[in-house]
């Protein structure tokens, strides 16, 4: 038993006294919460089974493979993992679309393996960079500024970098 | 954008499955691959709800904002010359936190609240500060990565949150870049504005 493990346990607990202290209907306040995140899964379906029909092909056509071999000399001095090459490539663009790419990873080589704990890693700690921009820019109605999009990309490659970087950093290996 | 590069990718592989012999598999990927979708949501769905129902309570009971108050010295930093407007440090801050406890459907409402206040702002200091707002959007610091660990779980592994740390560091490293780039860029800007 490690501090990590209790961690999760001790946050429930923790959120559900709270609100019973601030006397909050915890039971009512749940299922409202719980419901608009269903609601929402219920949304990503649709997109969902496009994208991962587009995903299931493109990894069993060997077309990751060669994209892999291309971005090789580079990916391998990071020690960044095949594997996760199509997720890198599809993260800044589509949520639902590196969901996909994920659950491809993981029934492929298992979550708790290098690659498996890149893949997850680089989900979390990146985002879906062109759309959030998109998502801002097009709510003030002004153009993108070059300068914005540097500075994310930017972001994203340092989380790229460093999720390969963290794994072993954190794990070892 | 988005139907492009499905279409780009679907086309990619049919080429790809024929050149490489591959292509009993891409048939069989195209029709199955539906079905692990909707594999994917079910079991996913378990997670969002639970997470979404605890950030509920969360909101109700007054943590949210109490994190937010928390977070105020570094947002003030982060956001000079915008501190004095109230209006769009608490949407910052709102979205901040919202983004902190994984709640995606949140942020967004008072981010686009907040790029709007600062708009208004106008000139270099606007426009640094909504660079500054998209940039820790785009990060994704999450304290409870709830969807990778159910994630995780599923296919087996042993202790799914075991990545939370890695992740934390790999997104804070990745938003001081980030936040180094955006200041960066602007005082190259206001170089040239200046000669």
């Amino acid at each position: 038993m490690s501090i990590s493990d209790l961690f999760v346990p001790l946050l429930i607990v923790f959120i559900l006294v709270y609100g019973i202290f601030k006397r909050v209907d915890v039971a009512e306040a749940f299922c409202e919460g719980a419901a608009e995140n269903l609601r929402t899964a219920a949304e990503l379906l649709p997109m969902l089974i496009l994208l991962m029909t587009a995903v299931g092909m493109f990894t069993s056509s060997g077309a990751a493979q060669y994209i892999a071999d291309w971005l090789r000399p580079v990916t391998q001095k990071l020690g960044f993992p095949d594997e996760c090459i199509p997720l890198a490539l599809i993260r800044p663009v589509s949520g639902s679309g590196a969901l996909a790419c994920l659950e491809t990873i993981f029934t492929s080589v298992s979550p708790d393996c290098y690659a498996g704990r890149v893949a997850s890693v680089l989900m979390g700690s990146t985002e879906t960079t062109f759309y959030t921009i998109a998502v801002y820019f097009s709510s003030i109605k002004e153009k993108v500024r070059s300068s914005v999009f540097i500075a994310a990309a930017l972001a994203d490659l340092t989380g790229f970098i460093f999720s390969a970087l963290a794994v072993r950093l954190f794990f070892g290996g | 954008m988005l139907g492009i590069i499905i279409t780009a990718l679907i086309g990619l592989s049919v080429i790809s499955g024929c050149l490489s012999g591959n292509s009993g598999e891409v048939s069989e990927a195209a029709i199955s691959s539906c079905n692990k979708a909707v594999e994917l949501v079910i079991y996913l769905s378990g997670s969002m709800a639970l997470w979404g129902g605890l950030m509920k309570i969360c909101d109700r009971s007054g943590m949210t904002a109490k994190i937010a108050k928390l977070l105020t010295p570094i947002t003030k930093r982060l956001f000079r010359g915008a501190q004095d407007n109230r209006k769009a440090m608490s949407a910052i801050t709102m979205n901040l936190t919202a983004n902190l406890l994984g709640l995606g459907n949140a942020a967004t409402p008072s981010g686009i609240a907040a790029a709007k206040e600062l708009n208004k702002l106008g000139g270099g200091t606007g426009k640094r500060c909504i660079a500054m707002l998209v940039v820790l959007n785009t990060a994704s610091i999450q304290l409870i990565p709830s969807t990778i660990a159910a994630m995780r779980l599923e296919h087996g592994a042993k202790s799914p949150f075991d990545v939370t740390p890695a992740i934390l560091f790999s997104s804070l490293v990745s938003v001081t870049v980030g936040c180094l780039a955006v200041y960066a860029l602007n005082l190259k800007r206001r170089e040239r504005s200046e000669h």
